[in-house]
C-alpha cells in the first residue's frame, strides 16, 4: 500500500521512464518527495529549488492543489494518490 | 519566417519547435523565440499592409516555416472609436477593440489558429482544450473547418450559451464536474500520454503567441501608432502578456516608436489571485476557488500570473478586480455608449477602466484602448434584469399608457 505517486511525461527521463510509483512510508507531502528524490537523484534540481517546490510545478493530493491545504506538510495516508504536474497549462 | 526555437523564460535552454511546453531542466514554459534581424521595416510594413484581411497579415511574427493554409477568417476585428463612453467617464480619447467579431465571437479564435495550423503542421490529427468556454466554442469551430477530430473539456457549470454553440460543431464534448483548474488538471494529465495536440496544454507555446496580433492590429489601425494604455482581461495571463509582447517585438523592430503602453489588466474579484498578489506586492500568486459571474476569467491558478505581475510594474499598471455588480453595470455602460454588446469578460474590462478612471489614474489626455474579448450573446443571464421590457396588448391606447413620454401632442 502506502502512497501512489504520478510523475507526468516531462519528469520520466529522471525517472527510468516510470509514470507511477508507491511510497510505502509518508507522513507528509515533503516526505514522499524526499523519498522520490533519494530513489532518482535528478528529480531534485528539476522541480525544487532551496527547499522548496520550483514556482512551475503543481503537487495534488486527492486531486486538490496542496497550496489549499498545508503545502508540503499536507499529510498523506496509506492510499493516498499524490500528482506531480507542470503548472503553465491553461488559459 | 524568423521563428527559431523554443525557449526556456527560466532557464534559456532551446528546443527544437515541436509539440512541447515544460523546460525538462527547470520545469519554466516555453515560449517560441525568433530572429528578426532579417526582416527591413520598410518592406515589412509593406507586406504587412498588402496581406490578407486576418491574422495571417502577422505571419512573419508567428511560429510557422512557411505559411499556413488559412483557415476560419480570423483577426482585422474593428478598432472603434468610443466618445460617448470617454465623454461619460471624462475621458478624451477611448477605443474599443471589438474582438466579439472573430468567426466564433471572441479573441480565442487568434490562439486556436494559431495553434491548429501548427497541430497540422506536426502532423497531429486529434485536438484538444481546456475551457472555460470561448476556448471550447473556438477549438469546436476550427476543428470542424480542418476537418480534425477534437475533444473539448469544460466544466460542467458553464453557460448553457457556450454549450450549445461548442456541441453544436460536432465535437466530442467532455463536461467535468469541477472548476476550471479541475478541467486544466485533467488535460495536463491526458495530454502527457495521448497523441493529441491539446491547443492550451503542448501546444501553449504557439496557441499563445497568437495573442500578439491583437497588438499588431491594435498598432496597425492607429496608423502605426502605439496606445497610451491598454486594458485587457486577466485569466491565465496570457493574453495580457502576449499583447505587451506583440507591441515590443515591433518596437524593438522600429516599426512602432514609442514605449511599451501602461498595461492594466481586469480581474472579477471573485476570481482575484492576480490583482491580490498585485495589491499584496508579491510575485507569485496564491491560487483561489473561483466563485463569479465572469466565467471566461474563472482561473483560479494562473499560468502566466508571476509574468502579469511583472509587465503590471514595468509598464507603470496595475491589475485590479472589480465586484459582479460592477460587472453588469461595465457591460450596460458599454452597450449603451458604443452599441456593442459584451460578455462577462468585457464586462469586468470596462469596469476596470471606469474604475481607473474615477481613481484618476488616467490622464484624460491618453489614448486608451480597452480589450473586449468576447460577445453577450454567450453570457445572456448577466443582462437579465438590468432593463424594463413595456409588455402591452396591440392597441395605440395600451402603448401610451405603458410609455406616458411617447405620447404624441
Amino acid at each position: 500500500m502506502g502512497v501512489r505517486v504520478k510523475i507526468p511525461a516531462q519528469l520520466r527521463a529522471a525517472t527510468g521512464g516510470e509514470a507511477e510509483t508507491d511510497v510505502p512510508q509518508a507522513d507528509t507531502v515533503g516526505d514522499v518527495l524526499d523519498a522520490l528524490y533519494e530513489r532518482y537523484g535528478d528529480l531534485r534540481d528539476r522541480i525544487s529549488e532551496n527547499g522548496d517546490l520550483r514556482r512551475f510545478v503543481n503537487v495534488y493530493v486527492g486531486g486538490e492543489d496542496i497550496r489549499f491545504r498545508e503545502g508540503l506538510a499536507t499529510p498523506v495516508g496509506d492510499g493516498d494518490e499524490v500528482t506531480i504536474l507542470p503548472a503553465v497549462a491553461g488559459g | 519566417m524568423p521563428a527559431d526555437a523554443l525557449k526556456c523564460k527560466e532557464c534559456n535552454t532551446r528546443y527544437e519547435l515541436e509539440a512541447r511546453y515544460v523546460c525538462e531542466r527547470c520545469f519554466g514554459p516555453l515560449e517560441v523565440a525568433y530572429d528578426f534581424s532579417t526582416l527591413d521595416v520598410a518592406e515589412t510594413r509593406r507586406k504587412i499592409q498588402a496581406g490578407p484581411r486576418s491574422i495571417w497579415r502577422y505571419a512573419d511574427f508567428l511560429p510557422f516555416a512557411a505559411a499556413p493554409r488559412p483557415g476560419l477568417q480570423t483577426g482585422t476585428t474593428p478598432l472603434q472609436r468610443a466618445d460617448r463612453l470617454a465623454d461619460k467617464l471624462g475621458l478624451r480619447e477611448v477605443w474599443v477593440k471589438n474582438e466579439t467579431a472573430n468567426p466564433t465571437h471572441s479573441f480565442k479564435d487568434r490562439v486556436v489558429s494559431v495553434a491548429l495550423a501548427k497541430a497540422v503542421e506536426l502532423g497531429f490529427e486529434v485536438v484538444a482544450c481546456a475551457s472555460t468556454g470561448n476556448l471550447a466554442n473556438s477549438v469546436a469551430a476550427h476543428a470542424a473547418h480542418a476537418g480534425l477530430e477534437s475533444y473539448v473539456f469544460i466544466p460542467a457549470d458553464l453557460e448553457e450559451q457556450k454549450v450549445l454553440a461548442t456541441g453544436i460543431y460536432g465535437t466530442h464534448l467532455v463536461a467535468v464536474r469541477g472548476n476550471y483548474d479541475d478541467v486544466n488538471r485533467l488535460c495536463t494529465e491526458l495530454s502527457g500520454d495521448r497523441p493529441w495536440a491539446f491547443v492550451n496544454v503542448n501546444m501553449r507555446p504557439y496557441y499563445s503567441e497568437g495573442s500578439k496580433t491583437l497588438a499588431y492590429e491594435v498598432a496597425e489601425q492607429l496608423g502605426f501608432e502605439l496606445p497610451d494604455r491598454v486594458i485587457v482581461p486577466v485569466a491565465s495571463g496570457s493574453l495580457y502578456t502576449k499583447i505587451a509582447r506583440g507591441f515590443e517585438e515591433w518596437i524593438e523592430l522600429g516599426l512602432l516608436e514609442g514605449d511599451v503602453p501602461i498595461m492594466n489588466g481586469a480581474q472579477a474579484a471573485g476570481c482575484a489571485p492576480v490583482a491580490s498578489a498585485f495589491a499584496d506586492g508579491h510575485d507569485i500568486c496564491r491560487p483561489v476557488k473561483p466563485d463569479t459571474i465572469a466565467k471566461s476569467l474563472a482561473i483560479g491558478n494562473p499560468a502566466d500570473g508571476p509574468y502579469a505581475l511583472e509587465l503590471a510594474r514595468r509598464s507603470g499598471g496595475s491589475i485590479d478586480a472589480v465586484t459582479d455588480d460592477e460587472v453588469r453595470a461595465g457591460i450596460k455602460l458599454l452597450a449603451e455608449t458604443t452599441g456593442i454588446f459584451t460578455e462577462t469578460a468585457g464586462g469586468v474590462t470596462t469596469a476596470v477602466l471606469a474604475k481607473l478612471a474615477a481613481r484618476g489614474d488616467i490622464d484624460p489626455a491618453e489614448r486608451v484602448v480597452v480589450c473586449i474579448t468576447g460577445d453577450g450573446l454567450k453570457t445572456l443571464d448577466a443582462a437579465r434584469g438590468t432593463f424594463a421590457t413595456h409588455t402591452i396588448e396591440p392597441s395605440v391606447a395600451a402603448f401610451e399608457a405603458a410609455l406616458p413620454q411617447a405620447v404624441t401632442a
